[in-house]
């Protein structure tokens, strides 16, 4: 591939992701927040979340070995500890931690 | 400010741990396409969305259209649509800082910025350190290709981990847990329903669409 067309590329591929991050600020910005819009703000970082980890997620299966087992062990594991000691960098090192081992020893 | 900077920092580590090594990833993956450390750079900087670049290098390397390379990237990256709209009343009046905040609104600066009442300068910290740790880790790779002396595999789990723990912090920190549920069962719906490569727009409009409904019905409960 030319090395111009990959610069076209890049650059379209930085101003796609770009104008979706700008469009509702673009289109909301400037005026009184529809009151809509305001309750979106408020309820959709509960279930973007929710979305975020199924997302994190989506590529394992139950079907094939190992089954998604590492990746539902290390979640529990992480849900656990962080409702346990609610101290997220310890959270994270844990449920990581765990995973790697299951990965790279157990399965 | 020193305390501002001591807490972005801090809770940037997450985000440190799985961008440098999710960088490093793209880095040597790009190299061995045979686009070597300045593109790594270009990308990271101007880009950056990590799932994207991963993309990114097959539409590169493959030397697709322009327009497939636009779609694809519509496809992949509507979700930060969601970032976009809770965020417009919390990035108001955020003066000079606010087109970078906006730039850098990751899925990982999103889930640290989204959920407490934090200064603009704080975000603004949050978002440049995330993007330093995912520039570097591309570098990195790019640079270093594949002579770690231990294996990472599975590290990559942090991002994931950080995600679950914001979600739990979410959950406690409330008592209406209706739309982190709502969340999760759309998002498995669409999955099962869609496929892993097509789910989160379908998921988007569901989750939309039962929010509107949370709130039609809450309204009529009130009256």
């Amino acid at each position: 591939m030319t090395d111009l067309h990959s610069v076209w590329l890049i650059a379209v591929i930085a101003a796609v992701t770009a104008l979706l991050r700008f469009l509702p600020f673009l289109i909301f910005g400037s005026r009184e927040t529809p009151t809509f819009v305001t309750y979106l703000g408020k309820v959709l970082p509960y279930a973007v979340m929710g979305m975020l980890v199924v997302y994190c997620l989506r590529n394992i299966s139950f079907v094939a070995s190992p089954h998604g087992i590492p990746e539902l062990l290390s979640v529990a594991l992480v849900a656990l500890l962080h409702l346990w000691k609610r101290n997220t960098l310890l959270s994270i090192i844990g449920g990581t931690a765990c995973y790697m081992v299951l990965v790279q020893v157990v399965f | 400010m020193k305390q501002d900077i001591k807490r972005a920092f801090k809770d940037s580590l997450p985000v440190l741990a799985g961008y440098i090594v999710l960088g490093m990833g793209f880095g040597i993956l790009l190299a061995t396409k045979g686009y070597g450390v300045w593109w790594a750079l270009a990308m990271s900087v101007f880009i950056y969305a990590g799932s994207m670049q991963y993309l990114a290098i097959d539409l590169l390397a493959g030397g697709a259209s322009l327009l497939s390379a636009a779609l694809t990237t519509l496809l992949v990256n509507a979700r930060h649509l969601f970032y976009g709209i809770s965020m417009v009343d919390r990035y108001k009046g955020a003066g000079k800082k606010k087109p970078y905040l906006v730039f850098a609104l990751t899925d990982e600066t999103y889930s640290l910025v989204c959920s407490a009442e934090e200064s603009h300068r704080y975000c603004f910290l949050v978002s440049l350190l995330n993007q330093i740790w995912w520039v570097t880790g591309s570098v990195l790779g790019s640079l270093l290709g594949g002579i770690l002396p231990f294996s990472t595999e599975g590290i990559d789990f942090a991002l994931t981990a950080l995600f679950v723990t914001v979600f739990v912090e979410q959950w406690k920190s409330t008592k209406n847990h209706l739309p982190a549920i709502i969340g999760v069962v759309a998002s498995v719906l669409c999955l099962l329903l869609f496929g892993a490569d097509s789910f989160l727009i379908p998921s988007m409009v569901l989750i939309t669409a039962a929010l509107s409904v949370l709130k039609f019905v809450r309204k009529e409960a009130q009256a």
